[in-house]
């Protein structure tokens, strides 16, 4: 499955990372030696194997549903880019 | 007075106790080798000498009324992916230059609830990804040790890059780092000291930047295998912060210690070998068997068939898990925001394009690929069945063996800028202690004895999950046996 420089520029702007059109075909050519070494996985049998998400052998824990924490919003916003009046200041959304 | 920096752990909380030195005094010594050698060895991204002189005061002024915690006074270094209140944290991205966060880690809380004092915090692979220290946005680290045949400088390994060089060249008691692949253990080969991996859920990952949660834990990188004993009691605690933290008693693993090996069946598996291993590090594999049948182990042969298998499958789950989880960083809430943009959405992309560096938007972009509609099940669903038939692996050879011994790493530490050109030889550092991750398994590298170079090269011990203790115990012994005491050569 040799990744080319179309599904490059189409996967680089699902991650958000705007990547300058002379860079794809390098970063085709990193993507495909990486993707060729893993290709030895379809080497396993992994036929009725359970996928693994978790190490952890006990069942998520459930708390109770009450507000433990909050008031906090000098806390929230003190490492924001721009903020003011107590909100988030982000770039007009809807044209 | 002796020069308290070569101090252990132990013997400086012993010490300090005592009252044979105050916690300023060897905190000033610790901040004074910073001073001296941070410019060569760009092992802390941000000293916090006021901060710690604070800290050691009140330290000393807890110890003058007999009180104090396990560690009280003990200056250490943090790994800059652990949030500290007040003190910038990066994870070595330019994305989170300038993040300062309003609430404390709780591996870090555990260290000053126990009287440590931060010394400040330490450098780093970017996102903890990357073998080299070479990722980071502040630099690489250089390696205190200097092989015997070339001046270049080496690296310290990573991504606990920083940790273990601080710890190696004196400039910590000890430190915090944290180990996703091989994060702790490889880095701590490299620089001749001792890196511990507990299982997984031990270590709350609370105020942890986040890199592949699945797999990320807290550990310590010391100049002993008692001092990481002691320094991992204290950062483990069951946390209802961490949904995967593990509510189990955090034994005192330093009373493994001394305890002989007698009748434990020690694991050799046949899969660990690889290509192009250096014969050293071979040999000094079979002298650690030798060892440990030399003081009344049995040595077992296992098969863990599907080890080679391991890097591959980290490579999907880890950029996977990167991928979902470093997209917080959007330029919206904190963290860089480019100055100028077209829309929104290329103010993401401008944001990211410009904050992240190249290895960390290689791996997200990669993880994006393997997650997307049409190669989910090929790639990513295929990799965690993968990841079950590794664990499978350990599972099947626990009834025959009690631990299982290893090389820590391929080789011995290289020099910066030797494995830039492929990526997937960089990986490959990580083949001997990825496993341990992808199964959630304690690990430890000990430092064991000093290829033709002059380099020191570490061997891996690997335990079943929550059985800390014996690894501890086959690792003291290892310690014992080799009886490794070179330091590096002081040329900073």
């Amino acid at each position: 499955m040799a990744v080319d420089v179309a599904t490059v520029r189409r996967v680089a702007h699902l991650a958000r990372i705007k990547t300058p059109e002379e860079r794809l075909e390098p970063l085709a050519q990193e993507l495909n030696g990486i993707l060729a070494w893993i290709e030895q996985l379809n080497e396993v049998d992994v036929e009725g194997v359970e996928p693994m998400t978790s190490n952890v052998h006990q069942p998520l824990r459930l708390r109770d549903d009450v507000v433990t924490d909050g008031n906090k919003v000098a806390d929230v916003l003190s490492n924001a880019p721009k903020s003011a009046d107590g909100f988030f200041v982000v770039p007009k959304v809807v044209e | 007075m002796s020069d308290l920096t070569k101090l252990t752990l132990k013997a400086a909380v012993d010490g300090l106790k005592a009252r044979d030195f105050s916690s300023e005094e060897i905190t000033r010594a610790f901040l004074a080798n910073i001073e001296t050698a941070n410019p060569r060895l760009n092992a802390y991204v941000l000293p916090t000498a006021d901060k710690a002189l604070d800290m050691a005061r009140a330290a000393d002024a807890r110890l003058a009324k007999g009180e104090g915690g396990p560690l009280e006074g003990a200056p250490l270094g943090v790994k800059d992916l652990f949030c500290t209140d007040g003190v910038q944290t990066t994870a070595g991205s330019n994305m989170l230059k300038g993040f300062v966060p309003p609430y404390e880690s709780t591996v870090t809380a555990n260290l000053w609830r126990d009287g440590a004092v931060m010394l400040g915090k330490l450098n780093m692979d970017e996102f903890a990804m990357g073998s080299s220290n070479e990722t980071s946005a502040f630099g690489p680290v250089v390696n205190p040790w200097k092989s015997g045949v070339s001046n270049a400088d080496l690296t310290p390994g990573g991504s606990s890059g920083g940790s273990a060089s601080a710890v190696a060249g004196d400039l910590c008691l000890a430190a915090t780092a944290s180990d996703t692949g091989g994060s702790i253990r490889q880095p701590a080969a490299f620089t001749g000291t001792v890196g511990v991996k507990p299982t997984y859920g031990r270590a709350s990952r609370f105020g942890m930047v986040a890199f592949a949660s699945s797999l990320d834990q807290a550990g310590p990188i010391t100049k002993t295998v008692e001092d990481a004993a002691i320094l991992l009691r204290s950062m483990c605690s069951f946390d209802p912060k961490d949904s995967t933290s593990l509510d189990v008693e955090t034994p005192d693993w330093s009373q493994s210690l001394g305890k002989s090996v007698k009748g434990l069946r020690i694991g050799i598996p046949n899969e660990y070998v690889v290509d192009g291993m250096p014969a050293e590090q071979m040999e000094l594999w079979e002298k650690g068997q030798a060892w440990l049948r030399e003081a009344g182990a049995e040595i077992v042969e296992i098969s863990l068939p599907h080890t080679k298998y391991a890097l591959p499958a980290y490579y999907i789950i880890a950029p996977a898990e990167a991928s979902s989880n470093l997209a917080r960083y959007d330029g919206m809430r904190f963290g860089h925001r480019a100055a100028e943009a077209k829309s929104l959405t290329d103010l993401y992309e401008t944001s990211r394009a410009e904050g992240f560096g190249k290895e960390v938007q290689r791996r997200l972009t990669i993880g994006a690929y393997v997650l997307s509609a049409g190669f989910y099940d090929a790639y990513y669903v295929r990799a965690l069945k993968v990841r079950r038939r590794i664990a499978e692996d350990f599972d099947k050879v626990w009834d025959r063996v009690d631990a299982i011994l290893t090389p820590s790493t391929p080789s011995a530490a290289f020099a910066i800028g030797d494995r830039q050109i492929d990526p997937v030889t960089m990986y490959l550092n990580d083949v001997f202690t990825v496993t341990a991750n992808l199964a959630g398994l304690p690990g430890i590298s000990v430092p064991a004895g000093l290829d033709k170079a002059g380099l020191p090269l570490g061997l891996q011990v690997i335990g079943k999950a929550l059985d800390e203790a014996t690894v501890f115990q086959v690792a003291g012994a290892l310690e014992d046996a080799a009886g490794f005491v070179a330091r590096p050569e002081k040329w900073w």
